[in-house]
């Protein structure tokens, strides 16, 4: 047992964040759980992850795997009477997670959001190059599983080999942008 | 006539696995009188998943669309749902955190740009109900769906998390709509519930059984034809309908349309243009009536 | 004589000190023309602080004073009496608010001092062209209007008429009693409410002194404290309530039923009625909208009549008291009181607009008040709790904070709904001691005499508490068992595990809101709301029964949400501020009114319409326009709109402003 003499590190970083100053508000009233379409998977429900940043239990928060479940529906945020934005409290507790290093193995989401965000920021997301890349890097044996469903989208024309790209003069100014983006270091 | 300036994000691109949606969008622009200048030079809004890894870069990402779009003085608007809500979310979070600003401000600046918060952006389920109305819409309509019955599935993004569009847990603009092509919307309780969204890739099982709630929901109140709004529920109940049934084992052969498609038919579009083949479970028995 | 100032800075602690630096300000004062002494000191109103002043005034024969510290609303009256009490009139004295004008709404220590120092000298300035005036004192009008027929209205009225007062008792509804007369049992007592309530409802009805007005509205009010005019609109109810016995017998007669505003729309009434069982006063009321001969004469039929004339072939006659006149009409009545106690109470939040709770979309969803009139004896199933097909639920859920607590409606608590949800319970384990009940809380607020234990008590009644806010609820089912029943969904916060209720019924505890009509009797009365729309009080803490308009007190839920005891407490202390003026027998008028210099005045007669409290005259002889001291408040419309310059308002004349301005800008 630690004797405690005051902890409000991870709630200011939470708090930071673009809406994650909700975290100090919150009154634990479990409306957000009850609305939530996959609290049950979660192994913290929405208002225990609140909860336990503000006991200071920031390993444990950003190590679960709760907030990758999260749907980004917004029914939290609509019926919360606190008005925290929970989802966006969620997708900042996501970004810690990243950051710190601290993310739970056993979802892909993850890497997923990781891969998905490397596309978007090269100025377009082509599915099928991310769709064959993500499959293949997390799951080579099971990928073919997905053939059939691949195979229907492209008789139906609805992914193509050929992807959209920006202008030369696009995709540098965008480059440039995202660099600049990068020194500041988090949107806090 | 209305001017929009129009942002179709990836999916809708007519690269994307969403083309039929930004065809047909087209299509009924020129039969309602709206006039769509895409964007030139658009790039990627970043959607739902880059928040989460790159915070201040995704705001970047959509800032540089607005900042663009901001050159032409055109309201925006996108057929996309995710789209949708990271330019309104960006928009309003640039007006409340004065610190974020100031650091978008200076990404953009790295490649010569500036926002100054004047555009909104719209959603296409927005502006055609609200912008040319009801009445209008029905006096286009050359085929009327004879009482279709039809789902109206708006999914969550378009109507939360609230940017004044319509209501976050009834709306009616798209029941509205339906109606006023001459098509019978059905009972749909879980008609803004999610469809899984991107997990549908990372995590199926659990994508699907929330899929599987909704085509339940859709097909036991009679719905013989589901329209959608967003790009990603449309490739979840549609593509991945298939994938349902072979884990529930279930029957399901609902079509699943975009709404601008429904809208086409009803106009008499040819459903070349409106990209009707695109969609993997077929819409055949419904178009039989139409044709 | 040569004016001389005594200017005082206060510190007010470190509220004015914290940001002003009152010594410069007080030495910038020093150096102002006229003035003969500045100090500046930590509590100008305290008794130390005061002597300060009246020292000085005796002393260095000081004849201007001028304090810079709080609001005049604050300590205005105190300074004055400090300067009449050393012997100097109170108008020679001025404020200047540095406190809530400037240190209390600035950040910047340099800036907010220079601006300090600006409010001082435009007061200087100013104090130097007042005039001693005098005060009048008027007679206070023994007569109290009570405005609200419920608990809090019925106690100040027994309160005032108890001692010997006249009192007019204002109510909207053809009864009084309130919502208090619709609910069952009262926490924690069980005391049964209408058994409490109903006694004194009578006493009212009975008191020689107690004027009741039912079925009337007040639409007009002029006048100050101790003299004020009502006009009061008495609304037609189509019976002689001379001649009404009462007897219910149209009622029986009628042949449209409705339903009933008294059962929240659970049970029926007729369009001919008596409002409910224990009426005060216990006359009939025909309900013009869905009377089918008043609805006909419109269109020129003479239909129905039931109720006058009866059905001759049964042998039964109409009323015999004859007390049925469908040509009343609405009738304007004036009254003159002294004070004014504002009763009107609350009404109930409307779920409806929480769409995912299912309220006018699901059956089996009800409201509070809709559960108290269900288990009350009196009510629309003779006080058992049955589903809308009348058979009785097995499992019922009552769901805390709906419309408060949330800022998607009400960020209130409104505080008493914890205690009637644990009512409710009570009530439902007594009446189906079969059924599972659960009650859904964020918060158990139970801060009362009795309350806590009452709590403890519905705990050993085996009652399911869950720590959640009910988030949704619907009749979706998901399993077997679910299906035909209403599902709550939940988080069971203790054990951190999403749940789903199947029950047969859901009480929805719903928020108490402040009145639609609010803000219409605001605007009568001259009151302020508060940003909660609850009407304004004069000081949270110590103040709470009084407003800002002298003479008007409030008392009850329409100040903010609150339960029996508090209200009936409020209502009493309300009712002994009134007795207390009365007792005083005059009331003091502020000086600082307008007079027209009849030399100038041109008889324009433009003043005369322009004033909103009527104080202005026309003299037929002399031809000019004459102010009527009592009533002229001072307000200066007069003075400006005056194309001669001959109303002058005194204690605000030209010379006195512009000297203010000039001092501001200097």
């Amino acid at each position: 047992m630690v004797t405690e003499t005051g902890n409000k590190g991870f709630i200011d970083e939470v708090g930071a964040l673009p809406g994650g100053e909700g975290i100090k508000i919150c009154i634990q009233c479990g409306t957000c759980t009850a609305s939530c379409p996959n609290a049950d998977r979660m192994e913290h429900t929405p208002s225990e992850l609140i909860a336990m940043a503000r006991a200071g239990m920031k390993q444990e928060v950003l190590s679960s795997n709760a907030m990758w479940y999260c749907l980004s529906c917004y029914m939290c945020t609509v019926r919360c009477p606190r008005g925290v934005k929970f989802t966006d409290l969620m997708h900042a507790l996501e970004y810690l997670s990243i950051r710190e290093g601290l993310v739970h193995a056993k979802t892909l989401t993850p890497t997923m959001y990781r891969l998905f965000n490397h596309y978007c920021s090269m100025g377009n997301l082509s599915e099928l190059w991310f769709m064959l890349r993500f499959y293949l890097q997390t799951n080579p044996l099971r990928s073919w599983r997905m053939i059939p469903v691949a195979f229907n989208m492209l008789r139906r024309h609805r992914i193509s080999i050929k992807s959209r790209k920006l202008t030369r003069a696009g995709s540098r100014q965008l480059k440039a942008i995202l660099d600049k983006a990068e020194s500041p270091g988090g949107a806090e | 006539m209305k001017y929009y300036t129009y942002f179709p994000g990836c999916s809708c691109s007519s690269e994307g696995g969403a083309r039929a949606y930004g065809g047909s969008m087209r299509a009924i622009a020129k039969v309602l009188g709206l006039e769509l200048k895409e964007l030139d030079d658009w790039s990627c809004c970043g959607s739902t998943p880059s928040g989460s890894v790159d915070e201040l870069g995704a705001f970047c990402l959509a800032a540089r669309d607005l900042a663009l779009a901001e050159k032409t003085g055109l309201d925006m608007v996108t057929p996309c749902s995710a789209c949708y809500v990271i330019f309104n979310r960006t928009n309003s979070y640039l007006k409340q955190y004065p610190r974020l600003k100031a650091k978008v401000d200076e990404a953009l600046a790295a490649g010569d740009l500036k926002y100054d918060g004047l555009i909104k952006v719209r959603h296409a389920l927005d502006i055609i109900t609200t912008d040319i109305g009801y009445d209008a819409i029905r006096a286009k309509v050359t085929k009327p769906l004879a009482g279709l019955k039809v789902a109206p599935y708006y999914g969550c993004q378009v109507v939360r998390p609230g940017f004044g569009f319509d209501h976050p847990e009834n709306p009616q603009s798209l029941d509205k709509l339906i109606a006023s092509l001459g098509g019978e919307p059905t009972r749909f309780p879980l008609k803004t519930h999610c469809c899984g969204g991107s997990l549908i890739i990372s995590e199926e099982a659990l994508a699907l059984d929330l899929t599987r709630k909704l085509l339940e929901s859709a097909t036991s109140n009679g719905a013989e034809c589901l329209v959608t709004v967003c790009p990603l529920c449309q490739t979840n109940l549609d593509a991945y309908q298939n994938r349902v049934n072979q884990k529930f084992k279930t029957s399901y052969k609902l079509p699943v349309l975009f709404f601008t498609q429904l809208m086409g038919i009803a106009f008499g579009i040819g459903e070349k243009e409106l990209g009707i083949k695109n969609s993997i479970v077929s819409a055949e028995k419904v178009l039989l009536k139409y044709r | 004589m040569e004016p001389k100032i005594g200017v005082y800075i206060c510190h007010c602690g470190s509220n004015i000190a914290g940001v002003v630096d009152c010594t410069k300000v007080a030495e910038y004062a020093r150096s102002l023309t006229s003035v003969a002494v500045a100090r500046d000191y930590k509590y100008m109103c305290s008794d130390p602080g005061q002597n300060l002043i009246k020292e000085d005034i005796k002393s260095l024969g000081l004849n201007r004073v001028v304090v810079a510290s709080c609001s005049p609303r604050m300590h205005e009256p105190t300074f004055r009496r400090v300067c009449q009490e050393a012997g100097l009139n109170q108008y020679l004295f001025e404020m200047a608010n540095v406190r809530e004008q400037c240190s209390w709404v600035h950040t910047d220590k340099a800036q907010a001092t220079e601006k300090a120092k600006a409010l001082v000298n435009a007061a200087v300035r100013r104090v130097y062209y007042q005039e001693p005036l005098e005060t009048k004192e008027v007679e206070v009008n023994p007569a109290t209007l009570v405005i609200g027929g419920g608990v809090a209205g019925i106690q100040a009225a027994l309160e005032i008429a108890g001692a010997g007062h006249k009192v007019y008792l204002l109510e909207k509804d053809a009864s009084i009693g309130g919502h208090m007369a619709q609910f069952d049992k009262t926490f924690p007592t069980l005391d049964c409410a209408a058994c409490i309530l109903t006694p004194k409802m009578t006493s009212v009805g009975q008191n020689k002194h107690i004027e009741l007005m039912a079925y009337s509205e007040l639409v007009e009010l002029s006048g100050y404290i101790g003299n004020f005019k009502a006009k009061i609109k008495k609304k037609a109810r189509y019976i002689d309530t001379v001649r009404c016995t009462g007897c219910g017998r149209c009622s029986e007669l009628c042949p449209t039923s409705v339903p009933n505003e008294f059962d929240c729309g659970l049970g029926k009434r007729k369009a001919i009625y008596i409002p409910s069982p224990y009426a005060v006063p216990n006359k009939a009321i025909i309900d013009a909208k869905n009377c089918r001969h008043l609805k006909g004469l419109a269109e020129g039929k003479d239909a129905c009549r039931l109720c006058e004339k009866g059905i001759e072939k049964k042998g039964q006659p109409g009323c015999e008291a004859g007390a049925i006149d469908f040509s009343q009409k609405d009738e304007i009545t004036e009254i003159e009181i002294g004070n004014i106690i504002v009763a009107t109470g609350f009404q109930q939040f409307d779920p409806t607009t929480i769409y995912q709770l299912g309220y006018g979309r699901l059956d089996n969803v009800i409201t509070g008040l809709e559960f108290e009139r269900l288990t009350n004896a009196s009510g629309p199933t003779s006080g058992k709790v049955t589903l809308k097909d009348g058979s009785e639920p097995k499992n019922i859920a009552i769901l805390h904070c709906i419309g408060s607590r949330d800022t998607n409606y009400h960020k209130y608590c409104s505080r008493v709904c914890c205690m009637y949800s644990l009512k409710f319970a009570h009530l439902l384990r007594e009446k189906l001691p079969e059924a599972a009940v659960y009650q859904l809380y964020i918060d158990m607020r139970c801060a009362g005499s009795g309350y806590e234990e009452f709590y403890e008590r519905l705990q050993e009644e085996g009652v399911n508490f869950i720590r959640g806010k009910g988030g949704e609820v619907t009749d979706i089912a998901e399993k077997p068992e679910e299906k035909g029943k209403l599902v709550v969904l939940v988080e069971d916060t203790l054990v951190r595990r999403k749940r789903r209720l199947a029950v047969d019924m859901v009480v929805l505890s719903c928020a108490l809101e402040p009145r639609a009509d609010t803000e219409q009797l605001a605007r009568i009365l001259t009151l302020s709301r508060k940003a909660d729309g609850f009407l304004l009080e004069k000081h949270p803490k110590l103040d709470p029964v009084a407003t800002t308009t002298d003479g008007v007190y409030i008392a009850g839920c329409c100040q903010s949400p609150k339960d029996i005891p508090d209200t009936v407490a409020q209502a009493s202390a309300a009712a002994a501020r009134v007795l207390a003026l009365i007792s005083k027998g005059k009331v003091e008028i502020e000086g600082a009114i307008a007079y027209i210099d009849e030399e100038h005045c041109a008889g324009c007669k433009i003043c005369i319409d322009l004033c909103p409290y009527k104080a202005i005259s026309y003299d037929e002889a002399k031809k000019v326009s004459r102010v009527n001291e009592a009533l002229c408040k001072g307000c200066g419309t007069c003075v400006a709109a005056c194309p001669s310059g001959a109303i002058k308002g005194r204690h605000f004349t030209s010379e006195e402003i512009m000297a203010e301005i000039e001092g501001a800008l200097a």
